[in-house]
């Protein structure tokens, strides 16, 4: 009898589908900072129960190996077993007949290898030097907004009072409500139940309902004078959290307008104009003095040294890097950087009828790419060298810039500018080939194929941005590998000078910036003799979260891609009151519920 | 407020806005067990016990942190509950060593009790306690077979203490409470003031059982075993022998301890007032020499509190009175003055203290405050181990009789009582100081102005020509607060009473522990009658202080005071 038959899934089959799908949302939404022995031990049990048990090392190996995680973790094991768990390890890795086996051995290698110091000290203090993050939207952004907390009071319906709970660890929630690029989401315990709660989304409500909201009451002079150099996000930041502490602040701005980045880097589609200036009016509303279009070169650094008490270095990453290959200083080739800036002072050129060609695959190329559109280009093809999904541009960009009409030609990389008379006619593309995965991605190398060129007539560079440090280099300011500021943990670079932003650690996220800004004027406050806590407390709500089951995320929705592309207006809708009660319904007050009640209250 | 309307168990309630359910149903009559839970301190919905049904709800809530809202309707014994609490005590039982019959805590222990109230019989969940790893010969001792880790501990120390020596370590089913970062205690701070002693639900934290030590002195024949009492105990011993306040009277305190078969009775009651005598004369000595002293003036009778300023603040440790405690100094009085009054040396003399404090188990055992002898105090028992000696000896504590101390170390006025309460040593040595300074009698209660239970108060005071601005601080987070306040210059002070814990020695990590009651405030309220009672309120007025004065120290501040009732404060070692 023939052995052929029609096969459908059992339901325990469907069953055991289900459940590992509920894994895999638990596991990308991890607690963070749990005891990696632990973890490793539960790993490893899992790669066991994978096991098919035919070879030794995978059968007996990962059992005899979890056992010794567990003596670790029971504070039993000594120095010596730290060495036998290595071996084991190692062994099961090289030997095992399949990658049921060897895949989990070097999961606990690599953990191993990782963790040794929490290994240790297992073994020597019987203590773990895990640090689990308690409340993780809180810990994960890296302002540490009371998420919950806002949350609290946009349910409530105390909208000004979440904008102020915003305010106390961030200066700019109508910013952030439209572009914060939201780490706390990915952490969201929401997602071990159905997927993160929209707090981005909830903030861009909280930042609608409100509208103006008085900031908190400057302290008692301190008769201390700050200067900021760079009004990008941490330059304002550092400004308004010192300016609340009392300092006399004033800004020190290279361009026509506040805002950096904000302004000059990301198009108004995403951030329109009158939502920064809601902020950057708030902001400066506290009191501080602004200088505008004043480049600070190496004498006027040192006259600011001489003048102020302390000073806050932000003067971003403004430069667009270079291709680097022929052709490049051509009529109509231009860095992303430049556009988007002419865009951000209302002066960009049209591209009526032109043929775009953007480098690039980050979020700055899709800014790029989806400007181009606006400006009335007939064309705009977006070349980048690696795949699609290795692009660090967010997948909501990519897909957005798709449907606006762009071209992705993945997999292809800049060979040369071709040029007539000293102007773009062309991009010669050379075609890659995926490969070996090296250091987490597939790297690329040339594939066998003959070079391509795309006609155009703009090619815009977006592959990066460099750091300006010179006139603080020769002041003294120690300068990094990649011309950036290091700074200590606080932010300080020493004698009274302190760094924040991109200028330290290269282009990053706006939260990130805030970050930086809100450390250093925390810092910075106590160097000039104040106690450093730059907090203003704001109402909060208590919590009363009911878990009604899992329920959809609100996802918000965007204006119709033939529409929005024609203009730059703010692409993206809020939420309807009806979503954003479903939505706050779903946040499960982790500053409530689990370890975060320690905090409650104290936030 | 608005009312919140809401049904418990069928009952009918409007509560305030912000009522838990707990309460609400309290205030309705309706118990929900609780364990992990400490009014105002912890409540954390860790043990899971307090759970009820809210109608409409998929999940059971902790009653003890869930607000009550309008239309609720609670149950607090609904079968779900009822199992659901049931199976979390059983787990909870089932990582705890269940040897309850040694347990110090067997009898006044909330596992115990709620054990029993929810009426298990037996536990399906395999009993495997952790073992314990503790140095203990520690003046307390942390059992993590006991644990629960109900983190009141972690909450006391760090909201009422502000030291945070206590902490969550690692995570997942390994989760346990240890002391912070895998430091020592001393490492981490800690001021041995036995907060976390007292508000442990269990036998998870205890203080080190030294009641053998006091029966092997007391067997043994060439031994005079002389017992000091401490002002704070007298307000709470009956609280461990089941005795009504009214009843366990300073008298019959005196006879339980002459029934132990020590064989002098006397009080830390006298070395208080000595207390008084030096540290208010160092006190006048410092304010009327500007520039010679650092100022302001720290108190330096309680030993948390000087091990905090070591750890935390030293670069004030000169600021502490150099006068000894008087624990110590009634060792150094005993082990001198007294032995030669009765003909004998240092060295047959057992001196034990009965003391409402951990920290003093340290104190006694620091090499730079025993000056008459290697050890001037031998061996400390707090007020919970003095309950349990008189147990020990089978002494029916209902039918003691009052019994004075014994002479000349017995006596004590109503200024040296009141060293059991917060603001009481400055209470005490402003009335001594005044007439010090002015040569005239105030009266005993001009300065109540310093009582109160607030964390910190302050006032001034004139004496003569000289005005005193004194505060004063109990509990360390409120001390840390004080002392930020003085680093920074935005607060100035001549005379500072700290006190570790709150409340005083009256709330001291060595008092009789009641679960889940806060009774500094009753038990310092005692102190305060017997103050009032006393004749004599004022230090200086004790004839037996004046009688030591005359025939061993001459004076305060003398040669010999200095050699035996102070010390160098920057010389203590931790």
């Amino acid at each position: 009898m023939s052995n052929e038959r029609i096969i459908r899934p059992s339901d325990a089959d469907k069953i055991m589908k289900t459940l590992y799908d509920d894994i895999s949302r638990r596991l990308e939404g991890s607690p963070t900072g749990n005891c990696p022995v632990e973890l490793t031990s539960a790993f490893l049990k899992m790669c066991l129960a994978q096991s098919c048990g035919k070879c030794v090392p995978c059968r007996i190996g990962l059992d005899k190996l979890a056992a010794l995680l567990d003596k670790v973790l029971d504070g039993e094991a000594t120095m010596a077993d730290l060495d036998v768990i290595e071996t084991t390890a190692q062994a099961i890795s090289d030997s095992a007949d399949c990658a049921i086996g060897f895949e989990g051995a070097k999961l606990v290698l690599d953990g191993f290898k990782a963790f040794k110091d929490d290994y240790v000290a297992h073994v020597q203090t019987g203590m773990c030097t895990a640090n689990f993050h308690d409340i993780p939207c809180m810990a994960a952004c890296p302002a540490h907004v009371d998420i919950p907390g806002y949350i609290g009071n946009v349910q409530a319906g105390n909208y000004a009072d979440a904008i102020k709970t915003i305010r106390k660890d961030n200066p700019f929630p109508s910013v952030c409500g439209l572009v914060c690029e939201h780490p706390c989401e990915r952490d969201c315990r929401r997602n071990l139940v159905d997927d993160a709660v929209n707090i981005r989304g909830l903030k861009r409500v909280a930042v609608e309902k409100a509208g103006k909201v008085a900031t908190p009451e400057v302290a008692a002079a301190t008769g201390k004078k700050v200067a900021i150099i760079g009004g990008g996000p941490s330059g304002l930041t550092a400004a308004y959290y010192l300016r609340l502490k009392g300092h006399e602040v004033k800004v020190f701005e290279q361009r026509k307008q506040l805002g950096g980045m904000l302004r000059y880097g990301i198009p108004p589609y995403r951030l329109p104009d009158k939502w920064l200036d809601a902020d950057i009016d708030a902001i400066i509303g506290t009191g501080i003095e602004v200088e505008k279009n004043v480049s600070v070169d190496k004498a006027k650094f040192e006259a600011i040294k001489k003048e102020y008490d302390a000073v806050y270095l932000a003067i971003g990453a403004q430069k667009g890097s270079g291709l680097r290959v022929e052709g490049e200083d051509g009529e109509g080739v231009m860095s992303a950087v430049e556009i988007l800036r002419k865009i951000g002072d209302g002066e960009a050129p049209s591209f009526k009828g032109k043929t775009v060609v953007v480098i690039g695959g980050g979020n700055v190329a899709m800014d790029a790419t989806r400007s181009s559109i606006r400006l009335g280009a007939d064309k705009v093809i977006c070349a980048y060298r690696r795949r699609v999904e290795d692009m660090p541009a967010q997948t909501e960009e990519i897909e957005g810039a798709m449907a606006e009409g762009a071209e992705i030609m993945s997999m292809m990389a800049p060979v040369k500018v071709q040029l007539e008379n000293g102007k773009v006619t062309g991009m010669v593309l050379q075609q890659q080939i995926t490969g070996p995965v090296d250091r987490g991605r597939p790297s690329v190398s040339a594939a066998d194929a003959p070079e391509t060129v795309v006609p155009c007539d703009i090619v815009i560079v977006a592959i990066g941005q460099a750091i300006d440090s010179k006139p603080f280099e020769e002041n003294g300011v120690p300068v990094g590998r990649k011309s950036n500021i290091p700074t200590d943990i606080f932010g300080a670079v020493g004698d009274g000078v302190f760094a924040g932003g991109d200028c330290v650690f290269g282009p990053e996220t706006v939260i990130r910036a805030i970050e930086g800004g809100k450390v250093a004027a925390s810092h910075m406050d106590e160097y000039l003799g104040g106690n450093g806590d730059i907090r203003v407390a704001a109402p909060r709500v208590p919590a009363s979260y009911k878990f009604q089951g899992p329920c959809g995320r609100v996802n918000l929705t965007e204006r119709p891609a033939a529409e929005r592309k024609n203009d730059f207006n703010l692409m993206e809708f809020g939420m309807s009151d009806e979503e954003c009660k479903q939505e706050c319904s779903r946040c499960m007050r982790c500053d409530h519920y689990g370890l975060g009640k320690r905090k409650e209250g104290t936030l | 407020m608005a009312k919140i309307n809401l049904v418990i168990d069928g009952k009918n309630i409007a509560v305030e806005e912000g009522t838990t359910i707990l309460n609400a149903a309290a205030q309705a009559g309706i118990k929900i067990p609780t364990l992990c839970y400490f009014k105002d301190l912890n409540d954390i919905g860790a043990c899971r016990i307090c759970v009820v049904e809210v109608e409409g709800q998929s999940k059971l809530n902790a009653a003890c942190n869930t607000l009550c809202e309008e239309g609720m309707v609670v149950k607090t014994n609904s079968p779900r509950v009822l199992k659901a609490r049931e199976t979390n005590l059983k787990l909870i039982l089932a990582k705890h060593d269940g040897n309850c019959v040694t347990c110090k805590r067997s009898g006044n222990c909330k596992l115990q009790e709620l054990t029993q109230e929810l009426n298990i019989n037996d536990n399906p969940y395999e009993q495997k306690a952790p073992k314990d790893k503790w140095d203990m010969s520690l003046p307390f001792t942390r059992k993590d077979s006991k644990c629960i880790s109900c983190m009141r501990c972690i909450e006391v120390c760090d909201q009422i203490q502000g030291v945070n020596v206590w902490d969550l370590i690692g995570t997942g089913s390994h989760a346990r409470v240890g002391v912070t970062g895998a430091k020592t205690l001393t490492e981490a701070g800690c001021a041995m003031c036995g907060q976390c002693v007292t508000h442990c639900p269990v036998g998870a934290l205890i203080e080190r059982d030294d009641t053998q030590k006091l029966f092997d002195a007391i067997a043994d024949p060439d031994k005079i075993v002389v017992a000091q009492v401490a002002p704070a105990v007298r307000a709470a011993w009956g609280d461990e022998l089941g005795l009504n306040p009214e009843f366990a009277t300073e008298k019959r305190m005196a006879a339980a301890m002459r029934r132990l078969g020590v064989d002098y009775v006397f009080d830390t009651n006298f070395t208080a007032d000595l207390t008084i005598m030096e540290e208010g004369s160092e006190f006048i000595e410092r304010m009327t020499h500007p520039g010679e002293y650092k100022m302001p003036m720290f108190t330096s009778c309680c030993p948390g509190w000087v091990r905090f300023v070591k750890m935390h603040y030293p670069e004030y440790v000169n600021n502490l009175s150099t006068a000894k405690s008087p624990q110590q100094m009634f060792g150094a009085v005993a082990k001198s003055y007294f032995a030669e009054k009765i003909g004998k040396e240092a060295k047959d003399i057992f001196c034990v203290s009965i003391m409402p404090c951990t920290a003093k188990k340290y104190e006694c055992d620091v090499p730079e405050v025993n000056d008459a002898s290697d050890k001037d105090v031998d061996m400390v028992l707090t007020t919970r181990e003095f309950g349990r000696a008189v147990k020990k000896l089978s002494i029916i504590p209902e039918l003691l009789p009052e019994e004075e101390f014994d002479s000349p170390l017995g006596s004590g006025t109503g200024a040296a009582v009141i060293f059991g309460a917060t603001g009481g040593v400055m209470e005490a040595a402003l009335r001594s100081a005044y007439f010090l300074i002015t040569g005239e009698e105030v009266d005993a209660d001009a300065f109540k102005d310093v009582r109160g239970l607030n964390g910190w108060r302050d006032a001034t005071f004139q004496a003569g020509d000289i005005t005193v601005r004194v505060a004063i601080a109990s509990g360390l987070a409120n001390t840390r607060a004080l002392m930020e306040e003085i680093k920074s210059g935005r607060a100035e002070y001549d005379f500072v009473e700290i006190m570790a814990c709150p409340g005083g020695c009256a709330g001291g990590g060595g008092q009789p522990i009641v679960d889940g009651a806060e009774l500094a405030g009753e038990r310092k309220e005692r102190l305060y009658v017997i103050d009032k009672k006393n004749p004599l309120r004022r230090s200086h007025e004790n004839p037996d202080v004046q009688a030591i004065y005359k025939e061993f120290f001459e004076k305060p501040l003398s040669h010999k005071s200095h050699e035996l009732l102070h010390t160098k404060q920057e010389d203590w070692s931790l």
